[in-house]
């Protein structure tokens, strides 16, 4: 193998690792959101799910009614109902969590619960309630999110590297670079990190802790909403499989704690997590050259399948050993605040 | 004039007030209510459902073949008493690791790990122990297995304050992902399906398959009810989860406390996991613990972790599932729309518990007048 087949290799595995990214890097984007202000959202698999059935839903009907699809209109309306289901979700989990002070690791399950249900749902049954069966496909919008750049292809290696997305993947990394600015440079982002450290010290600074929840659990879980979205619109081609989304979701809360809470490492680390997920179809090549390939394939392959799980619990205890501040959650993870009870 | 406009603008129109404790019968009508509130939003979402899909129903027919999949015949109050039993064990499992305050959402994994060493006993000595010898060795392998996966998190949290919420829910995949491995190495076709094994099966009492198992849970049941209420342990527990500094203070060892709970708590769990592999299900997939794992919290959550309590909180969960599936077949809906009327029916409960535990006082008008 000379080297230039070799780079072209290496540019294959990482752009296909990167398609792999994008849904647990907006999943885990807005789940550092929603975890810097100490609500932990275990219903982030839910709310990708309601994601991407919103999005399903919405060009589906645009798809049926509109005369002339067309790509704007398609992208708008796709994406807007994205937004919307998602939105809603999460803000029925701060609404309970928030005002109703309800146990954050319980509403978060039963969010994922019924996320994944409304998705598997709508999933299966949407063609029927329309009147239409048969098979969910849908036929224009998930061409608007796959569109690449013309030039991208006549660029060889680096066209595929740089340029082979659809503009969703940008948005992902876009977002996640400004969230991180956000966090760290804004005067917003400092009490939003103040209300999840010490809700009650941020409170005694004037700041309304139940807004900045409120605000971050919604704008997070509408940021993980599009992780779904993505995957549904930009990966599968707008079709949906019951569970097809698999454990995204919660390789995106993984995510999290692999980026120690930071949106800038999310980007790299959902690479590497990626890579992971894909890691195996490049490595099989050397195990089918020992003798009785066949079985040792499938017990190689689901080994590989554990290798995300089992390097977030290395991270998790290496960041918690080596005790270091700025690499901890923050500290009233998981906690309801209440103003009279310190 | 200006005074008073001010006055109005800053008191807020309802401040919300912690209970000192509510009655049990007002508490319990609180649930009640929650729960028929939570019915009659879910039987509009069905007919609503049942409607776009051009069947229209009314409530009631639907809520009676709800009633109907759970105890229609023998056989399914049987299964819906087996479903409740294997929840109700798990539940049971979590409690005291909550109790505690320590947030073990890898029941799943504990319980998958004690289905999978079932299997793993069953098929290597199921043939060639006999099952006096085989079941006592099984019953401590599975029970090992979960004590070994619960208390790997503890051991780190206790040393180095690791988030257990985060360590638990990984070691949930790494048991799915361990499970999927054995069964390539066991099953050569590459199928992923176990076939049900023959040999090392859990005994059946009166020809009724679940009844083995219900009876286990029943004495677990009592058992942990007394743990948790009359034993220094117990006492232990409630002192650790209500403050750390005062269970230290009076000479509690917490490290200690917090890995022989999360012990318990796992051990219990891999029990469950051999009461569906040994008991029922005789093979063992990476589903095999079905999200029980996870609804298990919800169930010991709602009880207030009271073990009594918590047969009825298991209950009225597999009674929605199961419903909601007969549901299903019933008017042709798809099968998820139980998960969805357990996400309905759970919103409400979880949201009831602000108005047992919190009171609200609006702002009164003659206060008003006063000022």
């Amino acid at each position: 193998m000379n080297a230039l087949a070799v780079i072209s290799l290496i540019v294959v595995i990482l752009s296909n690792s990167i398609r792999q990214s994008i849904p647990l890097l907006f999943g885990s984007t807005g789940e550092i959101i929603t975890e810097k202000s100490g609500n932990l959202n275990l219903g982030i698999p839910g709310i990708m799910y309601m994601g991407g059935i919103s999005g399903i839903i919405g060009s589906y009907i645009y798809e049926k009614y509109a005369a002339v699809p067309n790509a704007f209109f398609g992208i708008v309306i796709a994406l807007c109902s994205a937004l919307i289901g998602s939105g809603l979700l999460a803000l029925i989990y701060s609404f309970l969590t928030v005002t109703l002070k309800a146990n954050q690791n319980v509403t978060g399950l039963a969010i994922t619960t019924f996320g994944t249900g409304f998705g598997d749902f709508f999933g299966g049954s949407l063609t029927t309630i329309m009147g239409d069966g048969g098979n969910l496909q849908l036929q224009y919008v998930p061409g608007y999110f796959k569109a690449t750049l013309p030039f991208a292809s006549k660029l060889g290696d680096v066209g595929t590297l740089l340029f082979s997305y659809g503009f969703m993947t940008y948005v992902a990394i876009i977002i996640a670079i400004f969230a991180a600015y956000f966090l760290n440079k804004t005067r917003t982002g400092l009490h939003l990190r103040a209300v999840g450290e010490n809700p009650a010290t941020a409170d005694a600074a004037g700041i309304s802790v139940s807004r900045y929840k409120y605000l971050a659990t919604t704008i997070g879980g509408m940021i993980a909403g599009l992780g779904g979205f993505y995957f549904i619109m930009d990966y599968t081609g707008g079709s949906w499989t019951n569970g097809g989304m698999g454990d995204r979701g919660w390789l995106a809360i993984a995510l999290v704690i692999f980026a120690t809470w930071k949106p800038n490492f999310a980007i790299l680390g959902s690479i590497v997590f990626g890579g992971l997920y894909i890691a195996y179809n490049y490595v099989s090549g050397v195990f089918s050259m020992l003798p009785n390939a066949d079985r040792i394939r499938p017990v190689v392959q689901e080994c590989f399948n554990s290798l995300p799980y089992l390097v977030t619990i290395v991270v998790l205890i290496i960041t918690s050993m080596r005790n270091k501040k700025e690499n901890q959650p923050p500290q009233s993870l998981g906690l309801p605040y209440f103003r009279e009870e310190r | 004039m200006n005074n008073k406009k001010h006055r109005r603008v800053h008191e807020p129109f309802a401040t919300v007030v912690k209970r000192d404790g509510m009655i049990w019968y007002k508490a319990w009508g609180v649930r009640l209510l929650a729960i028929a509130l939570a019915l009659c939003v879910c039987s509009v979402v069905l007919v609503v459902l049942t409607g776009m899909l051009g069947n229209v129903y009314n409530p009631i027919e639907i809520f009676a073949a709800m009633f109907k999949g759970n105890f229609g015949t023998s056989r399914k109050v049987w299964n819906t008493l087996h479903d409740m039993a294997l929840l109700l064990c798990i539940s049971l499992a979590v409690t005291p690791a909550f109790k505690m305050k320590f947030w073990n959402i890898g029941a799943e994994g504990q319980t998958l790990i004690g289905g999978l060493c079932a299997a793993a006993c069953m098929r290597y000595m199921g043939a060639s122990v006999p099952p006096a010898l085989m079941i006592p060795v099984m019953t401590v392998v599975c029970i090992l297995s979960g004590v070994i996966w619960g208390i790997i998190p503890a051991f780190f949290k206790a040393k180095y304050n690791t988030n257990e919420t985060l360590f638990t829910l990984m070691m949930n995949y790494v048991a799915m992902q361990l499970v999927r491995v054995m069964i390539a190495i066991w099953v050569p076709s590459g199928s992923g399906i176990l076939q049900a094994m023959k040999v090392g099966r859990l005994p059946v009492l009166f020809g009724i398959r679940p009844l083995f198992n219900i009876i286990v849970v029943a004495v677990l049941t009592v058992g942990m009810f007394v743990y948790l209420k009359y034993s220094k342990h117990g006492y232990e527990i409630s002192v650790v989860g209500e403050s750390e500094n005062t269970a230290r203070y009076i000479g509690i060892n917490v490290k200690k406390v917090i890995l022989r709970t999360m012990a318990l708590s796992g051990g219990l769990c891999g029990l469950a996991g051999m009461l569906i592999v040994a008991g029922t299900d005789y093979t063992v997939a990476s589903g095999s613990a079905g999200g029980m794992g996870f609804t298990a919290i919800m169930v010991s959550w709602l009880a207030k972790f009271n073990p009594i309590v918590m047969v009825l909180t298991s209950l009225l969960i597999v009674f929605f599932e199961g419903g909601a599936s007969e549901i299903a077949t019933a008017f042709r809906l798809n099968q998820s729309i139980a998960d969805i009327v357990t996400g309905i029916i759970l919103f409400f409960i979880i949201g009831s518990e602000f108005f047992v535990n919190y009171k609200i006082n609006f702002r009164s008008h003659k206060n008003h007048k006063e000022v």
